[in-house]
């Protein structure tokens, strides 16, 4: 039956998101924009030994009489929407199993992986100097040598790359082979062979640690790699092996979307109580035409950001009820990354000064929304998914 | 379980209705659909047709005719979309009668809906329609300049309603109008004395034959002024309407591209493998999903009783922006093709404008 409101178990795991996000984020959030590097945050530290010992959302008892299941993909959203609420870069900062590396080894390791890296803070590390967009285009090279792999090669972008406990590390067995040989390996940090080079200083997210690494004949145990070591030998069995580490992104782009969501909402909540400061009511009471240009504008942006969440919700509705959701994970990522931006851009606009100054968050807000729009794919990549989905076109005939 | 959860699944019913309109759709709706456009009138089976799914009848008491169910605007949402997939003019031409039935059975009493409902209770197209919009440009549905003066038992309307779709063929009219300030409903028989009734020339909507009616010194007795009128629900559900409207037609807009852009070759290969170009087909998708979205939320949350004003006004803000966008994209994917007359886009650009136009007039 067609419900689009969300259940009670949702919304409490919103409202306790959202009690962490004014209580510990907001009050930090400009602080640690000034600080921008540091180790990690001490006021995080409680927050990652809350979230170590809350229960991993099940799902499969409390489905609907029809089978229907909310579960932890749903509940992911909820959670990212209201930290990002208060604040994307911190909530990126948690020391812990949210780390962008946990979501893969959750996906495809073996029990022994997860069991002995599930629960650290687990960063990802995909993007190269040559190799942006084109993750297929990873140059970092990983070579059996014995019981070990040795990795050499550089990466940039690395969020978290400088605090995390281990890295998902991308990497190809022969270049020749093209996307098959491409896998993923975990590397801990302070495994010998592993450099930090730098670390970014950014536009926003500014507390959120964003590392360039070098790998130089860096060792690690053989057990090491995620999937299989085994390069398909046919065209068919390649593609296979590389959707299957792309895969990993359905589940993840909604929650990467859920951050634009937070933003947003955060940006559209400010532009709200300044307006009603000023006497502005904006109460839907006027056709939008017959509306001041003001209100007509925050209608806009209310329903563009509503139009994300709904697609997002349903994006990892589709995942936590097994239904193949590749083009909705790019749609929602795509419209939420766009909407983030555009939200937060136009709420420093109507707000003219209050909003371009640092007196209230929205600059702030307009500096993080940009970002999402970029990882975890950009909003072009999201296109050409969808696009390819839809039109049925190859990678070669739609580049 | 406490509260129901976030679920996107049709029930059986409704995907049983969902087949069947379709099957509507494709064998009679669409392809008919020029033709009528072409010569500005309704065609008459395809009236029935769609009258002939019942939606009129389902809430109407069974006392009077009709089905006895309890209202369902999350129902006629998804009815008026698939239909519009094939034709926005006869969709909102021949739910009309909906409509109106939905003002009667929501804010009529039982005397009001004994009276005027049983003439209703028909398999094939019986007119009725509710006239809200107004023309000018800076109508307000909650000011209406059409007036209603009330003395001694009786009430005397004056003004203009247009946009009113086969308006020569309604039994009654739901009539919008004001006194003092308060605005009320009222049934006015098509053959009132005082109500004449013009065809007016849109931009699209040309076979859903829309009308103006000027009023001038209407009288109708106190006892058909609705009694529940509620303007918001109106207004709410009416936009739902539009959303579905929106929906269906960007919808189809979206999938007659396709094959079209995968087939036509410029430059040596087929312009889908163009990013310009798939990148237009991707945002159709991908705002349409945020459309329909937010036209179910609205709609369940009409169907489950919670306040659904916001909702349906975000909802047809969105649509009718995107929506525009949309048609007119599909044009231009089409290049020269898709302005001549022989393929159906040009026809959808000039319908969907009208989502921006129309006001209260398909009450799901």
């Amino acid at each position: 039956m067609i419900n689009l409101e969300l259940p009670e178990k949702l919304t409490q795991t919103q409202k306790m998101a959202q009690q962490l996000a004014s209580g510990v984020f907001r009050p930090i959030a400009r602080k640690y924009d000034a600080i921008e590097h540091c180790d990690t945050p001490e006021e995080l530290k409680p927050v990652a030994q809350m979230m170590a010992a809350m229960p991993r959302a099940g799902g499969k008892k409390d489905g609907g009489s029809d089978g229907i299941k909310n579960g932890s993909n749903m509940m992911g959203i909820m959670g990212v929407e209201a930290m990002c609420w208060g604040d994307v870069g911190l909530m990126l900062s948690i020391p812990g199993a949210s780390g962008l590396g946990n979501a893969a080894i959750m996906a495809v390791g073996t029990p022994e992986q997860k069991e002995k890296y599930g629960k650290l803070y687990c960063a990802m590390a995909i993007t190269e100097p040559g190799a942006g967009s084109d993750s297929a285009a990873v140059a970092t090279t990983a070579v059996a040598d014995g019981d070990e792999w040795v990795l050499n090669g550089e990466k940039i972008y690395c969020t978290a790359g400088q605090r995390c406990d281990a890295i998902v590390v991308w990497a190809t067995l022969d270049k020749t082979l093209g996307k098959a040989a491409i896998k993923s390996f975990i590397v801990p940090r302070d495994n010998p062979g592993v450099q930090l080079v730098r670390v970014e200083d950014k536009m926003g997210l500014r507390v959120s640690d964003t590392a360039a690494l070098a790998f130089n004949n860096c060792r690690i145990p053989k057990d090491h790699i995620l999937g299989s070591a085994e390069v398909g030998d046919t065209e068919e069995a390649r593609k296979k092996a590389f959707g299957g580490v792309m895969q990993t992104f359905d589940n993840t782009r909604p929650q990467v979307a859920a951050m634009a969501l937070g933003v947003a909402r955060a940006a559209l909540e400010i532009t709200r109580e300044v307006f009603e400061k000023e006497g502005l009511e904006a109460d839907f009471s006027k056709l939008p035409y017959n509306s001041t240009a003001r209100e007509l504008e925050l209608y806009r942006l209310e329903a563009a950001l509503e139009a994300a969440r709904l697609m997002t919700l349903k994006a990892a509705w589709m995942a936590d009820n097994g239904q193949p959701n590749s083009r909705e994970a790019s749609m929602c990522k795509a419209k939420a990354g766009r909407m983030g931006n555009d939200v937060t851009l136009k709420c420093v606009a109507l707000c003219g000064e209050l909003g371009y100054s640092e007196r209230t968050l929205l600059e702030k807000l307009a500096r993080d929304s940009k970002i999402i729009d970029i990882f975890e794919g950009t909003q072009q990549i999201q296109q050409l998914i969808v696009a390819r989905h839809l039109l049925g076109l190859s990678s070669k005939e739609l580049k | 379980m406490s509260t129901p959860l976030f679920d996107l699944t049709l029930t059986e019913e409704q995907r049983m209705t969902r087949e069947g309109m379709r099957k509507m759709v494709r064998d009679s709706l669409f392809p008919q659909s020029r033709a009528a456009d072409d010569a500005a009138k309704a065609n008459g089976e395809l009236l029935n047709s769609i009258a002939g799914f019942g939606l009129a009848l389902m809430p109407m008491p069974e006392a009077l005719g009709g089905v006895g169910m309890p209202r369902s605007p999350l129902s006629n949402a998804l009815a008026v979309e698939d239909l519009a997939e094939g034709d926005i003019s006869h969709t909102l031409a021949a739910l009309q009668p909906m409509a109106a039935v939905n003002a009667l059975v929501d804010f009529g009493s039982d005397e009001q809906q004994e009276r005027w409902l049983p003439a209703m209770a028909t398999e094939t197209f019986t007119g009725a329609a509710i006239a809200l919009t107004e023309p000018r440009a800076t109508f307000e549905p909650s000011s209406p300049a059409t007036t209603a003066q009330s003395a001694n038992g009786q009430v005397v309307l004056n003004g203009v309603k247009s946009l009113v779709p086969l308006a020569e063929q309604c039994e009654w009219f739901v009539m919008v109008a004001a006194e003092k300030g308060e605005v009320s409903a009222f049934i006015v028989p098509k053959d009132a004395a005082g109500l004449t009734i013009q065809a007016e020339a849109y931009m699209g909507l040309r076979s859903a034959e829309p009308a103006t009616l000027t009023l001038e010194s209407v009288t109708v007795p106190e006892a058909d002024r609705l009694a529940h009128f509620d303007l918001d629900r109106l207004l709410g559900l009416s936009r739902i309407g539009q959303c579905a409207l929106a929906v269906g037609c960007c919808q189809a807009v979206m999938e007659y591209a396709i094959p079209y852009v995968n087939e036509r070759k410029a430059f040596g290969e087929p312009i889908a493998w163009r990013q310009s170009v798939a990148f237009m087909v991707a945002n159709m998708a991908i705002e349409i999903e945020g459309m329909r979205l937010m036209m179910l939320r609205a709609a369940s949350r009409a169907e489950q009783g919670l306040d659904f004003h916001k909702e349906a006004y975000l909802a047809q803000l969105l649509c009718m922006e995107k929506a525009m966008e949309i048609g007119t994209n599909g044009i231009q994917l089409f290049g020269g093709a898709g302005f001549v007359r022989d393929y159906p886009l040009e026809m959808w650009y000039r319908n969907l404008r009208s989502i921006a136009v129309l006001h209260g007039s398909l009450m799901v």
